[in-house]
């Protein structure tokens, strides 16, 4: 048997739809994580079925409150707006039409403390899942089913050997490993799926690494 | 290992050992927990299920539209008095209908195995379970080879309604609890699969035409009577009715029978219930209400 008695029993969740109110609160989770600066407005823009019929299904509270970090089973998500308006963050929805995108696509945009903006797109794939499509531009793939670290780098030799070096340093196995970028020799993204729990140190030893210029980790 | 309900009668004639024990040692060497650990989280889920089954008894739930407020507690009021089915049905749908509203409200479920089909179980596991005085290990014990089963409909056939109509959803959810129930009641594991394969008879063809598109309507009276559906299967094996279709075929017929319903029977709100003129009018009043939310 492929299949975990805690997908048939499962998830516990923020009713009513597995894809309409827990995928996008936790997609929403995600790009906060991503995010990873302090926020003080977002912006969401909806593609196909989170448009149409997201307003029956919580979709606009489940993606607001997964972006302030809440939980999918976190019963304060009906009341997203409400924690919202008390923490001074201003959002917005708006529809979008995205040509090929997954029926159930929210892009969100961060607007950062620092005058910067993040850009997320990600969709809801059924049972509660999801998938991260696109930071800032760039093509990703991220599923955070188990934790993952997200590392922007120069695309120089012997960077990639430096970073699983340090995750081996912790005793940390790698399950899963891509590296993308968009032209030889500029900027490359990595994304490493890890059987693990990522601690703050691993990070901040990859960090320092050279050639590197961001670290992100998601701790599901 | 087991990929189908014969593969589990195999192994339990084989070995001797009890469903349960066998579907928790695989669950144990797939997600690499201990027994403590697949039983605690089974336990979380349950209290889940328990909460879920009881918040909406005495409090009606508030929701978008409100198609299926009160249903619980309307019917926890019928339960108690005189009535056609008696206070064991009428408590056990009402615990169904619980689930429906505090899911369609916003509220924590536990998906067994969708959001949508969520009261089934849990009805099926507190009501079953007082009725034989069942422990808490005995009903983590049924909910184990609920989830066996369920994991088997799931890799053979479907769990999701825009895949396969409700009877991929509550029809999965049904042949799970029925599987459970025989458990609580001391049946074999032949008569667990022989529930589960008279459950899904039972709603072979059954159609996902959701009211506006919302998990209300007629979500929650099929979570109640998928719940009758998972007893009146359990009681009919436990009596030694034969299905002579096994399990499996029975899965196998169902995903065939899913995979042939037009697409405007499967959650799209296109077709069913959801187009006639009752239905159509609470979809309207749905986009009014959108447009003033924008």
């Amino acid at each position: 048997m492929n299949i975990s008695l805690f997908d048939v029993l499962g998830p516990v969740m923020i009713g009513p739809s597995s894809s309409h109110t827990a995928g996008a609160a936790k997609l929403a989770r995600i790009a906060r994580i991503i995010a990873q600066r302090p926020f003080h407005r977002v912006r969401f823009g909806l593609h196909g079925s989170f448009a149409k019929t997201g307003l029956g299904h919580g979709t606009r509270q489940a993606l607001l409150a997964g972006a302030m970090g809440l939980f999918e089973d976190d019963e304060r998500l009906a009341d997203a707006q409400i924690l919202a308006r008390q923490a001074g963050l201003e959002y917005e929805f708006y529809e979008i039409e995205l040509e090929g995108a997954h029926e159930n696509t929210a892009v969100i945009t961060f607007f950062c403390d620092d005058g910067k903006t993040v850009q997320v797109t990600g969709c809801s794939v059924g049972g509660g899942r999801i998938k991260i499509t696109e930071i800032d531009g760039l093509p990703a793939n991220i599923r955070a089913e188990s934790p993952t670290l997200l590392i922007t780098q120069n695309d120089r030799p012997g960077v990639v050997g430096a970073v699983s070096g340090a995750l081996a340093q912790s005793g940390l196995n790698i399950a899963i490993m891509r590296v993308s970028r968009e032209t030889k020799g500029d900027i490359a993204n990595c994304v490493i799926e890890t059987d693990g729990r990522i601690e703050e140190e691993l990070v901040e030893r990859i960090r320092q690494l050279p050639n590197i210029r961001s670290v992100r980790a998601i701790n599901v | 290992m087991y990929n189908t309900i014969e593969d589990l009668l195999k192994l339990h004639r084989c070995t001797g050992e009890p469903l349960h024990r066998i579907i928790l040692k695989e669950e144990m060497e797939l997600s690499e927990l201990s027994e403590e650990q697949v039983y605690d989280r089974l336990r979380e889920r349950y209290q889940v299920m328990v909460a879920s089954a009881q918040k909406a008894l005495s409090q009606p739930q508030k929701m978008v539209l409100g198609l299926i407020e009160g249903q619980a507690s309307c019917q926890r009021g019928h339960a108690e008095g005189q009535s056609i089915c008696g206070g064991f049905l009428n408590e056990l749908m009402a615990m169904a209908l619980s689930c429906s509203e505090v899911n369609a409200s916003m509220g924590r479920i536990c998906a067994a195995p969708t959001a949508g089909s969520c009261g089934i179980l849990p009805a099926v596991l507190l009501a079953v379970g007082r009725r034989y005085d069942a422990s808490e290990q005995q009903i983590l014990d049924a909910m184990l080879v609920a989830g066996g089963f369920g994991a088997v409909i799931t890799r053979n056939a479907t769990v999701s309604g825009a895949e396969g109509g409700c009877q991929a959803e509550c029809g999965a959810a049904a042949a799970m609890a029925a599987a459970a129930a025989v458990m609580l009641a001391g049946g074999s594991a032949e008569m667990a699969a022989n529930a589960c394969s008279i459950a899904l008879m039972n709603v072979m063809g059954l159609v996902c035409d959701p009211v506006a598109g919302l998990v209300q309507l007629p979500c929650s009276f099929r979570n109640a009577s998928g719940a009758v559906n998972a007893v009146l299967s359990a009681d009919l094996a436990l009596a030694g009715q034969d299905p002579k279709i096994p399990a499996d075929q029975c899965i196998d017929a169902m995903y065939r029978v899913g995979k042939k319903l037009p697409m405007e029977l499967r959650e799209t709100a296109l077709g069913g219930i959801a187009t006639q003129p009752a239905g159509k009018a609470y979809a309207d009043q749905l986009r009014q209400i959108a447009q003033r939310a924008d």
